[in-house]
């Protein structure tokens, strides 16, 4: 094992330089977001709150935002539901074509985001049907499935089934079973995978931009409004809520699952 | 399989207790309820209760993602009129030939390769020894506070990352400004800036398997080699590299099907075109569907084949 001590230098100063680049280009956009200058040279010359408050009053970030919870939030649920069901399923039971169950849920996030949102859009071209919100979540959903799935299947994995043997043993039905012993042992899973479903939603463009009809995200707004030199800084100050907004689920995710594996 | 096609895990007890369980509680000496006898049918016929699991999620994704992906490819073959710009439902294999023949699209189609390819190997040499350092070096603590610092960014909204690279890379940006005094300037828009932002924004997808991959080699293998008189480095090669490969190969899925598919980095911080430009110009009033559809099997094939192998190298058991 590589553990010499000019080694552990070596990898405490790479380990050091990639948490740098990570990290400076987003605390510039914090940064960028209290500039007094209407465009983002360097240095800057001062600090203001004013774009905050235009960005707080600002009627089109306000329905963006509506928009974009209420996308997260049919995505995950429809999501939960069905990777929960996918998960049980292929946990429980050995079927022709399971293997090709975790197959069929991972193929969504493994392709291309564009061709996700580009058959979704010709599907509904060629049945003549709208794109609107509803197209909106049912693409959001199926990309999602794989977070719910992934934790929950973990989650089965690791509880003993003899738990729930023991409730059929001792009379507990299905449904009690269920409620009592694989629920409660779900629970946390469930809300890890949500709230990650959730995030990636929120922070979804390019399947939105193929199935949203006139739906404006908030990811659709700011890249609508970045171009738009008077709103620079006003899209900065959404993008440090915005960042701020899609964190904060995934901390909260990462503390529930104890497992690193949260990866999309 | 041995035992039929189907067995449920659930129905393993002896037969004595398996029917305790379909028998009503002690409380209820009535006609056991509805629920009851419901959950009594689905215990004695598991292929039902698996009939009802799997029936939303697999209906979901066959029609949802797969019905949507065939009626894609069925407007490949399809083509446009060029007068009406209706599409003309009468198959053939035109817009593949125009793929095939034209040069620009030959071109577009190696360049958004070969940025996935170098950025996947960007990734991963980066991602390494951080990896490694997480993983096998730090203490718990430091671990745990770096696994979250790596994946927090992962998430924070990806067009906001791709900007604070178009503000750092511009002419007047922080980057020029710090490269002035020793007299060198910034790469500026182009081919690098998009290799540099898409390595950014995917390098956690490839630190995070790694790292998991590094965290499952036992510490008593190592220590093997090490008895058997490998130096540290032959450790490394011999010991370490092989099994963490399906790790990096997991990771690379990302890396590489992120970049292939992207069209909004490549648009802001670069003039060149990659695949998903072309297809994203396609689409709409005013665009080729058929074609665009016809360029879109590119990247899934690339992907199929690169899942395939994936699969073969064990990446599927790192995810």
């Amino acid at each position: 094992m590589p553990s010499g001590a000019l080694t552990r230098i070596g990898l405490r100063v790479a380990t050091a330089a990639v948490l740098a680049f990570i990290y400076i280009p987003l605390a510039l956009v914090v940064l960028y977001a209290f500039n007094v200058n209407l465009v983002p040279s360097w240095p800057i010359p001062g600090l203001t709150l004013e774009w905050w408050t235009r960005a707080l009053a600002n009627t089109g970030v306000r329905e963006a935002l509506l928009s974009s919870v209420l996308a997260g939030l049919g995505a995950t649920s429809i999501a939960l539901l069905l990777g929960s069901l996918a998960a049980l399923a292929v946990h429980r039971y050995r079927f022709f074509g399971r293997e090709a169950i975790s197959f069929l849920v991972i193929l969504p996030i493994a392709l291309p985001g564009i061709v996700t949102g580009i058959a979704i859009n010709s599907a509904v071209g060629t049945l003549g049907l709208g794109l609107g919100m509803a197209t909106v979540v049912i693409g959001h959903a199926t990309f999602c499935v794989v977070l719910v799935y992934n934790n929950v299947i973990a989650r089965l994995r690791r509880s003993a089934g003899s738990i729930e043997e023991a409730s059929a043993d001792l009379g507990a039905d299905t449904w009690q079973t269920f409620r009592y012993i694989t629920f409660p042992a779900m629970r946390s899973a469930l809300l890890a995978g949500g709230l990650l479903a959730f995030a990636l939603s929120f922070d979804e463009i390019i399947v939105t931009t193929f199935t949203r009809g006139d739906v404006q995200t908030l990811p659709i707004w700011i890249f609508n409004n970045y171009r738009l030199a008077n709103q620079a800084p006003i899209v900065n100050v959404v993008a440090v809520i915005a960042i701020a907004l899609s964190v904060i689920p995934v901390y909260l995710a990462s503390r529930l699952s104890s497992d690193a594996a949260i990866a999309r | 399989m041995p035992g039929g096609p189907l067995r449920a895990t659930g129905t393993q007890h002896p037969p004595m207790t398996a029917s305790a369980a379909s028998t009503p509680g002690a409380g209820s000496p009535a006609e056991p309820s509805w629920a009851r006898r419901l959950a009594a049918f689905f215990h004695r016929q598991p292929r039902a209760a698996l009939a009802l699991l799997l029936a939303p999620p697999l209906g979901w994704l066959l029609i949802a993602y797969l019905g949507a992906l065939a009626i894609l490819f069925v407007n490949a073959f399809f083509r446009i009129d060029p007068f009406t710009t209706d599409i003309v439902r009468q198959p053939g294999l035109q817009n593949f030939e125009r793929l095939a023949t034209t040069e620009v699209y030959r071109a577009i189609t190696l360049r958004t390769l070969g940025i996935a390819a170098a950025v996947t190997i960007t990734t991963a040499a980066l991602g390494f020894p951080v990896a490694y350092y997480m993983a096998r070096v730090a203490s718990r603590r430091t671990r745990n506070l770096l696994v979250v610092g790596i994946l927090l960014p992962l998430w924070a909204s990806y067009l906001v990352k791709v900007y604070a690279w178009r503000v750092i890379l511009a002419e007047d940006g922080i980057l020029n400004w710090a490269l002035a005094p020793l007299g060198l300037k910034g790469p500026g828009f182009g081919d690098v800036a998009t290799w540099l932002v898409f390595s950014y924004l995917w390098l956690p997808y490839m630190i995070l398997p790694i790292y998991a991959g590094l965290e499952r080699i036992p510490s008593s293998l190592l220590e093997a080699s090490g008895d058997l008189g490998a130096r540290s480095w032959m450790t490394f090669r011999r010991v370490i590299l092989p099994l963490v490969f399906p790790a990096i190969v997991a990771g690379s899925i990302f890396t590489f099907s992120l970049t292939m598919g992207d069209y909004i980095a490549p648009q802001l911080v670069s003039s060149t075109q990659f695949i998903g430009n072309v297809i994203y110009a396609n689409v709409g009033s005013s665009g080729d569907l058929p074609f665009a559809a016809a360029f879109a099997t590119v990247p899934v094939v690339v992907m199929i084949v690169y899942l395939l192998l994936a699969r073969r190298l064990g990446a599927f058991d790192a995810l």
